[in-house]
Order: structure tokens, then C-alpha cells, then sequence
């Protein structure tokens, strides 16, 4: 079982992220689950979802306590104490950030975490692409990419889920799945220069 | 054999069974084959307001829909005296449901018949002023607001008669009730307190609403006759005296009616989406007191003392409704008539 | 069709299925997806129904009475506070015999106020006469709808489907869609026992006085008895149609060898499940007993799942819900079953668990640490799970220091604040 925490604020679409997930990995033929914090819905306010998937089945209910990766939407919820909380040892982060990792506090995570820990600037992303300040599709594609090793989900299904998701306005659904993609890229790029970085060193 | 002709001079009476009137002008009781929608045996008490109007508004519907209609009744005086197991004295389809949910219940009804595909067939939720005024009061709004296709009737004796005369949002004021007893320097109900729920159903601007009492048979008949003209929501308000809770006799109910209306303390009108569009006139306003001393939960009015000041807020009340809707006008607006052609056809069941 | 769907969703979509000709809404959280997606799908046209706003959930089950009585397929759904609302209304509608079918999201019973999950709302509506069905899944949730119509209608009584507000309604999980055609083979139109026809006229509702109102309810209390004989026969018919195993009256997870076994309704048999594996991993002979249907309680299905010889037993039931001044709700029931009738185990020490109320997380850890002390015998009959006893006791301390202590829940948030 694979499974995701998301962090963000109310109105990032930290929810429709976690169903998105869901949807694409059903695409692959997948069981997925994706459900919400349920802490008191208010704009602004610190929210998380969550998303399972897994190739049987899924029983439990309870909330993701120990993530394979965290989604870290907003980064000012980075202060916050126990953020990364329960994350598996090699588990990982990706953080919505156009800054470096070092820039936003999180240089020894990083090394620790070498290739596992990345930011994307998903934001940005969803400016260029959709002309809106939603991340959650391209910090799913960041995602995609993030973990190709893993079995998340592949970005086709993702891209698949998203014009599917938002099948009535194809304009969304197109800037959306452009972000996606830009973030995929993005992160495939950071993770190719690591690895070059690595060799050399 | 020799024979004699003989001449009825009676045709122009409008006495209740007089069947020598002319078809249209013929009250809906004076039929033999009206529907009796509230047949006898029933155990209202001798004298009861609410068992006439009940049985005179709903024959008139009963004609007006040829017998297509479906009643919902809120608890009360009319749902217990009406059905006692193992018999009821309905003669339609009629449900009871609870105390404060009769107009929601008919929204129901309509909602299915509608659904079915049977919007020929009509809906009556009724109930008295408690069922009405007070605990059904969201429900009422709810049903007006949404335009529901209900006919709404509330028997307003003024006050929660079936539990023992208990003081509701209809009990006018100084009336002695269980709850607002004749005792102490302001006896009787408080002034300032009160609904009048048919200028809040005018405020929803539903299609109709009228106010009528069991003292005018033919204007009782023709405004429940009128609201059938309609689709969707409206509001018929009866006066029903209660001589057990109004401490009035038997004999006087339809008397006391005529007073409430001749006094001006309750008008007699009709409003379309909003707007008052016919008032019965007053002729010869007569002072509250003619009104008020018949009826025993007013005594406290007139014995020891004759309290002056409290009849003189109750003649302002009057007097102000004259003004308000020109109950004292020589011209009124023509009052509109009921399709009738369709409703005369066949006369009940 | 299979779908990756939200639980209200997929329920919205079986019960406009159903063809319900009303469907009465007022909303309240966290019902609102699935009454939303009703009113979307009347008016596109996809669902022909009369779809009503009402002003409150009095009115909406007041408007499915008198839509039921006239011979409709009524539906609505509510929660919580709106179960409390509509009470008068419930028992109504079970007292007159009326098929109505609702959805109940469970939510926790104020004050003080909580949107989040648990049980006590339907559990307060426990003797209305309504047939009272769990639902495990947003799968089971949604199947449970078409079979609860058939149960209402075959009976002439109510049924509310329960489902966990928030863990199931919310949560976006694989759920196989019926088809239009095969919900029509499962259920035949309405045809009903009682009808307010003008034709054919009867007074409905009149009222009973003592020399009758003992039979009358004597009939619905047997209707009760036949409701576990029709709701079992839906299951098998609908698991015949529909190729899977939903409703019924209990479920069964491992239980044939089982020294210890949780008794649990709704969606936390998923985790419980989990939990129920890892013990089994570590040599305890674990199982788990799910009950599905509630009202009527299947009294003998609990007997017979438990087996019938003198090997000790341990049950711990899981409960959702509280009885101040009396312990647990399911318990109770449970007891009973055990300590009459045929068969059912002889020896069995039962545990009560209060978890999960308010929308308190049930984690796999905990249960497993709980369970492990049940199969020790080390678990109190009576216990909260996770009970923050710090928490407590600084209330306690307040409250017996000063007899203007404040409100209870306002200290308790302020010393939770106070911790972060």
C-alpha cells in the first residue's frame, strides 16, 4: 500500500488532489481511497487529505499516520510541529515552493533525504498553465514524477483523471493537465540533475 | 276536479336550503347530494364552530374538485372529535399525521400526486389556530413559500381548545384562557402579543387568501369555492366560535360569528399575491360590547366592574381594521366569481 | 460499472435508481452531497421525481409521510441534529406504516456541537420502529438503498440506511454502479398496503385509546420480528441478482476459531479488519463480528455467528455510541441475545470499547494494543479508547475547586490550545 498525506490551506483543492490521485490510480486498474481531514472547513484554514493506493482491497478508515509521501502544498505550514510527522524513513516530501530546499528550512531533511525531498513551483505552474493560483495538479504530476520508482501512478492516468475530472470545462481541464505535466518535467529535471550530481561527486 | 293554482313568492330568500333559487345561487348545503364530507355521529361538542366550518368548507370543495381531493388534518379538536376508534366520520381520503406538521404533510401529498402523474387531484391540509398559528408556523411558511399546490384552512376558535382552552399565538387580547387567566390588574391575555396569519400568508404573496366565518354560509362556500380556482399555495382563515372555550352557548355560535364580523374585530376579505382585492362591508358597525358579553371568557370585562379602559383598547383594534381594510366603505371592488360552471355539474360524490 | 466515486455520490446515484417519486431535502453536514446530487440530477432531467426544499427535517419527514401515504416512493435523508429534529415525525411515519426509505449520515449529537462521526444519532432513533441497516462500505452503502426499498415496501415499514458521515460519505472509494435495468428487476413499482384514494377513501391516523393501542403495536413489533426473515431474504436475492454479498442481518471475519472476537457496526469494521489480521500474525485467535442489520436485532444470526459450546470467549464490542448513567448501546443488546434463546456460546466475557466518538480516529495501533490487552484478559469491561485521562482530570480538578467552573467543553479546548 501506498500511502499519501496532503497538506494545505482551504481553497488550495487540497481534497480534489487526493481524489485526482484516487482516480488515476483506478485508471491503472488499481483500489484507491481518498478522503478528507474533516477539521472545521473555513478558508485558510490548515486542511489535509489523505489517499491510499494498493492492489487489494483497502479496509482501514483511519488517517494516513505514516506516509510514503507528503504533499506539502503551502509552504508556511512548514512551521508547523509535527508536519512531517510519521513519514517512512525514505519517504517523500514534495513542497510548493519556487525556492530551494535549502531556502525554506529543510537543508538537513534534504540530505537526508537525498533524491526524496524536492520542492516544485507548483503555484507558478498553475499561474502559467491555468491562469489560477491551484497547485494540486501539478504537485501531482511533481508527484508522478517524484516516485516513479514506487507505484503511485503513471502521469498518462493522471492526466486522464484530470480531463475526466473536469470534463465539463475543457479550459480547466487543459490547464490543469499542462501544469501536470510542466511539474513532471520540472521534477524529472531535478531529479536527473541530482543523479548527474551524484556521479560526479 | 277543480283545482287552484298556487304562487310561491319565496324565490329571492336566501335561506340555507331554500331550493327555489336558481342552480348558481343555491348554497352547496342545500343540496341532497352534497358530499357530507363530515358526516354525523361525529363527538364535537353541541354548538361547535369547527365541525360546521369544517363540514361547509370542504363540501364546497368537495363540489368544486367533483370529489377529487385528498385531506390532511393537523391534531386537534377536528382530528380527535372526527375519528374516534374505531370510527371516523370522514367520508374522503384523510390523513393525520402530528400537531405541527399538517401543511408539510399536504405538501407531501402533492408532491406524490404530482409525481404520479394525478395532479387532478386536489389537496386540503387543515387544522386549528394552535396546529396553525403556533407549532405548524414553519411549516405553513414552508408550504407558502414554496408555492406549494395545497388549500390551507385554519378553524381559528382562538385558542388550544382540544387540551382545555389554552391561550395560543391566536387568542385575542384580554380573552381569559387556562394559561392567560382573568386575574390581576391586566386579566386576560396581554395586549401586544398575537398573530395575524393572514396578513403573513399575504406577505408570502401566495395567490389567495381569504378570511371567512361559519356566520355567512355563502361566503364560507364561495371562498373555498374561489381558492379551487387557483394553483398553488392558499390560505383560508375561518372564525369557528368554541362555546365551550369561548364560554358561549350553543345556541349563539353562528350569532357570535355574525357579531366578531358586524363589530369589525375579525374582517372579512380576500387578498390575491399580496394585495387585498374584496372586503365584505360592515353596514351598522356595532360597539365590541354587543360581541364581547356573550361570551363567558370575556366576563371578567364587565363583572365586578365594567372595565372601560380594557374595552376601549379592544373597540381601538376594531375600529382600526375598519380603517385598514374600509369595512365601512359604500364601493368595493367587484368580487370576483368562482368558475362555477365546472364545479356544478356534478355536486359532491 | 465500476467507479472511483464519493460514498454520497454513489448513494445519490443507486436511490435515483430506485425511482423515487419524492425526494424531500433540508440540508445538514454531512448529508449534503448526496440530496445536492439528487436535486442536480431532477433538474438536468436524468431523475423524473418532485424534488422539495423544505424548511426543516421535521418538514422533510413530514413531507415523505404524507408523499407515502399517497402512494409515492418518498426518500430523504439527515444527520445528527436533524434525526433530533424530525423525531416526532420518525416515529410517525413507522406508527403509520409507511415505506419511507432514508439515509441517515451518522454524526455525533450535540451539545456539545460536533459534525464528525459516530453513531449516536440513529442510535437515539433505536426503538422508533424504523429497520435500522449499517452500511461497512460506500459499496455496501449504496447496495444497501436498493435492497432497503424493497424491505420498506415488502413490510410496510420504514428503513434508514445508516452510513458513517464523513468516513464513508466523504470518502472517495471503487464502488460498482448498478444498472438502471438491473435496480428495475430487483424492484417491483410501489404498491401499496395503505393509499389516501378518493376512490376508494380510508382515514388514515386516527387516534387509538386503550382498548386498542396495545394490538396496534403488538402488529408493529411483529412486523419487526418479520423484518429479519425479509431482510435476509433480500440479501440472498440481491446477492443472486447482483453477483456480490451486501446487507443481511451480520458478517462474519474469522470468527469460526475465534478466542476473541470485536463485535463492531459501520465502517470501522474495515480497520478493525486490519487490526483483526495483525493478531491473527501474532498467534491471536482473533475474529470479528460485524452487524449490519441493527433494528430489529438479529438476536439468533448473533448466536448462531458465535457458536454454540463452553469454549471461553472473549467479545469486545466496539461501540460508536454512548448511554450515560448505562454503559454501551450495542452491549446491551448483545447481552440479552446472549442470555436468552437457542443456542450461543456459554461462556463469553464481554468487554465494552466507547471509541470513535465525536469523529475520534480509530487507528489500527490502537486497536490492535486494545485488543491485546482483551486477549490477555487485562481489558476493563468498561473502557473509552484513547481516553486523554490528563484532559480529564484537569476538568475534574476544576470542576471540584470552584462551582463556577465554566463550561465543561470551552476549559477543555482551552487546556488542548494550551498544550500546542
Amino acid at each position: 500500500m501506498f500511502q499519501v498525506r496532503f497538506h494545505g490551506r482551504g481553497g488550495q483543492g487540497v481534497v480534489t488532489a487526493a481524489e485526482l490521485l484516487a482516480s488515476a490510480a483506478f485508471r491503472e486498474d488499481r483500489y484507491a481511497q481518498a478522503f478528507p481531514s474533516f477539521g472545521s472547513e473555513r478558508m485558510g484554514a490548515p486542511v489535509m487529505s489523505f489517499c491510499r493506493i494498493d492492489d487489494k482491497p483497502i479496509r482501514t478508515r483511519e488517517p494516513v499516520t505514516e506516509p510514503d509521501a507528503l504533499l506539502i502544498q503551502d509552504p508556511t505550514l512548514l512551521h508547523q510541529a509535527g508536519l512531517l510527522h510519521g513519514l517512512r524513513p525514505d519517504g517523500y516530501v514534495l513542497v510548493n515552493s519556487g525556492r530551494d530546499v535549502d531556502d525554506i528550512g529543510l537543508a538537513e531533511f534534504a540530505a537526508r533525504h537525498r533524491g526524496h525531498l524536492l520542492t516544485v513551483p507548483a503555484t507558478s505552474l498553475a499561474l502559467a498553465n491555468l491562469g489560477r493560483p491551484l497547485p494540486g495538479a501539478p504537485m501531482l504530476g511533481g508527484l508522478a514524477a517524484l516516485t516513479r520508482g514506487e507505484q503511485t501512478v503513471g502521469l498518462d492516468a493522471l492526466l486522464a483523471a484530470i480531463t475526466d475530472r473536469f470534463g465539463d470545462r475543457p479550459r480547466v481541464a487543459a490547464g490543469n493537465s499542462a501544469a501536470a505535466r510542466a511539474a513532471f518535467d520540472f521534477v524529472t529535471g531535478e531529479l536527473d540533475e541530482l543523479k548527474a550530481v551524484t556521479h560526479h561527486a | 276536479m277543480p283545482y287552484q293554482r298556487i304562487k310561491f313568492y319565496q324565490t329571492g330568500s336566501f335561506a340555507a336550503g331554500n331550493r327555489l333559487l336558481p342552480a348558481d345561487l343555491r348554497s352547496v348545503q342545500s343540496s341532497a347530494t352534497r358530499a357530507n364530507t363530515l358526516t354525523c355521529g361525529h363527538r364535537a361538542c353541541q354548538g361547535c364552530g369547527e365541525a360546521l366550518g369544517a363540514r361547509y368548507a370542504l363540501d364546497a370543495v368537495m363540489r368544486a374538485t367533483k370529489g377529487k381531493l385528498i385531506a390532511v388534518n393537523a391534531t386537534g379538536c377536528l382530528e380527535v372529535f372526527s375519528t374516534p376508534f374505531p370510527e371516523t366520520s370522514w367520508q374522503i381520503a384523510w390523513l393525520h399525521s402530528l400537531f405541527g406538521n399538517a401543511p408539510a404533510v399536504a405538501t407531501g401529498v402533492a408532491a406524490a400526486l404530482k409525481a404520479m402523474g394525478r395532479g387532478d387531484i386536489r389537496v386540503v391540509g387543515q387544522g386549528g389556530d394552535g396546529g396553525t398559528v403556533d407549532i405548524g408556523m414553519a411549516c405553513l411558511s414552508g408550504m407558502f413559500e414554496r408555492n406549494d399546490d395545497v388549500l390551507y384552512i385554519c378553524y381559528d376558535n382562538q385558542a388550544y381548545m382540544n387540551t382545555g382552552v389554552q391561550r395560543s399565538g391566536a387568542t385575542p387580547p384580554a380573552a381569559r384562557t387556562a394559561t392567560t387567566p382573568a386575574i390581576g390588574p391586566e386579566p386576560g391575555n396581554a395586549f401586544g402579543q398575537g398573530k395575524n396569519v393572514p396578513l403573513i400568508a399575504m406577505a408570502h404573496e401566495i395567490p389567495y387568501v381569504a378570511t371567512a366565518t361559519v356566520a355567512d354560509l355563502r361566503d364560507l362556500e364561495y371562498k373555498a369555492t374561489r381558492a379551487m380556482d387557483f394553483h398553488g399555495a392558499r390560505y383560508l382563515h375561518v372564525l369557528v366560535p368554541c362555546p365551550l372555550g369561548w364560554g358561549s352557548s350553543p345556541a349563539d355560535t353562528i350569532k357570535v360569528a355574525r357579531l366578531a364580523v358586524e363589530s369589525a374585530l375579525f374582517p372579512v376579505f380576500e387578498a390575491e399575491a399580496g394585495e387585498v382585492v374584496s372586503a365584505t362591508p360592515v353596514r351598522r358597525q356595532v360597539p365590541v360590547t354587543d360581541y364581547l358579553r356573550l361570551q363567558a371568557r370575556y366576563a371578567h370585562l364587565f363583572r365586578p366592574e365594567e372595565r372601560t379602559d380594557v374595552i376601549a383598547r379592544i373597540q381601538a383594534s376594531a375600529d382600526r381594521n375598519v380603517s385598514r381594510f374600509g369595512l365601512l366603505q359604500d364601493h368595493h371592488p367587484e368580487r370576483k366569481q368562482p368558475a362555477l360552471d365546472g364545479h356544478l355539474s356534478a355536486e359532491g360524490r | 460499472m465500476l467507479k472511483q466515486i464519493e460514498g454520497s455520490r454513489a448513494v445519490a446515484e443507486t436511490v435515483a435508481m430506485c425511482r423515487p417519486q419524492v425526494i424531500c431535502a433540508y440540508p445538514i453536514t454531512p448529508q449534503t452531497h448526496i440530496v445536492e446530487a439528487l436535486g442536480a440530477m431532477v433538474k438536468r432531467g436524468e431523475l423524473n421525481a418532485e424534488f422539495l426544499n423544505v424548511e426543516s427535517e421535521f418538514a422533510a419527514m413530514s413531507v415523505a409521510i404524507g408523499a407515502s401515504a399517497a402512494g409515492a416512493r418518498a426518500y430523504t435523508a439527515t444527520a445528527s441534529q436533524g434525526l433530533l429534529y424530525m423525531s416526532e415525525a420518525v416515529y410517525n411515519a413507522a406508527g403509520l406504516g409507511l415505506p419511507v426509505v432514508m439515509t441517515v449520515a451518522n454524526r455525533a449529537i450535540g451539545a456539545p456541537i460536533n459534525i464528525w462521526n459516530d453513531h449516536s444519532d440513529a442510535m437515539s432513533q433505536r426503538d422508533a420502529g424504523w429497520i435500522q441497516l449499517y452500511a461497512e462500505t460506500n459499496q455496501e452503502a449504496a447496495d444497501l438503498h436498493i435492497q432497503a426499498v424493497r424491505i420498506a415496501e415488502e413490510l410496510s415499514n420504514p428503513v434508514m440506511v445508516c452510513m458513517d458521515g464523513f468516513l464513508l460519505t466523504h470518502a472517495s472509494e471503487r464502488v460498482d454502479i448498478p444498472a438502471q435495468a438491473q435496480v428495475d428487476a430487483f424492484l417491483p413499482p410501489y404498491e401499496p398496503r395503505q393509499v389516501l384514494d378518493p376512490d376508494d377513501p380510508v382515514s388514515i391516523g386516527a387516534m387509538v385509546g386503550p382498548e386498542a393501542f396495545t394490538e396496534v403495536r403488538y402488529l408493529a413489533f411483529e412486523r419487526m420480528r418479520r423484518a429479519l426473515d425479509v431482510i435476509s431474504g433480500a440479501e440472498a436475492d440481491f446477492g443472486a441478482q447482483f453477483g456480490r454479498g451486501s446487507g443481511g442481518l451480520v458478517k462474519l471475519y474469522r470468527t469460526d476459531d475465534a478466542d476473541l472476537i470485536v463485535v463492531a457496526l459501520g465502517s470501522v469494521l474495515g480497520t478493525v479488519k486490519d487490526a483483526i489480521d495483525e493478531l491473527r500474525d501474532d498467534g491471536v485467535r482473533a475474529g470479528a463480528l460485524g452487524i449490519t442489520t441493527f433494528r430489529p436485532f438479529p438476536a439468533q444470526a448473533v448466536r448462531d455467528a458465535l457458536g454454540d459450546d463452553d469454549r471461553l470467549r472473549r467479545l469486545v464490542v466496539l461501540e460508536r455510541s454512548l448511554a450515560p448513567g448505562a454503559g454501551g448501546v450495542v452491549t446491551a443488546d448483545l447481552r440479552t441475545a446472549l442470555a436468552t434463546g437457542d443456542g450461543g456460546p456459554r461462556g463469553a466475557i464481554i468487554a465494552t470499547v466507547i471509541a470513535g466518538l465525536g469523529g475520534r480516529p480509530v487507528t489500527r495501533p490502537s486497536l490492535t494494543r486494545m485488543l491485546t490487552r482483551a486477549a490477555r484478559g487485562e481489558l476493563p469491561e468498561f473502557s473509552f479508547l484513547d481516553l486523554d485521562t490528563h484532559l480529564v482530570e484537569g476538568e475534574l480538578t476544576r470542576i471540584r475547586a470552584a462551582r463556577r467552573s465554566g463550561p465543561t467543553a470551552e476549559n477543555i479546548l482551552r487546556d488542548l490550545a494550551g498544550r500546542s
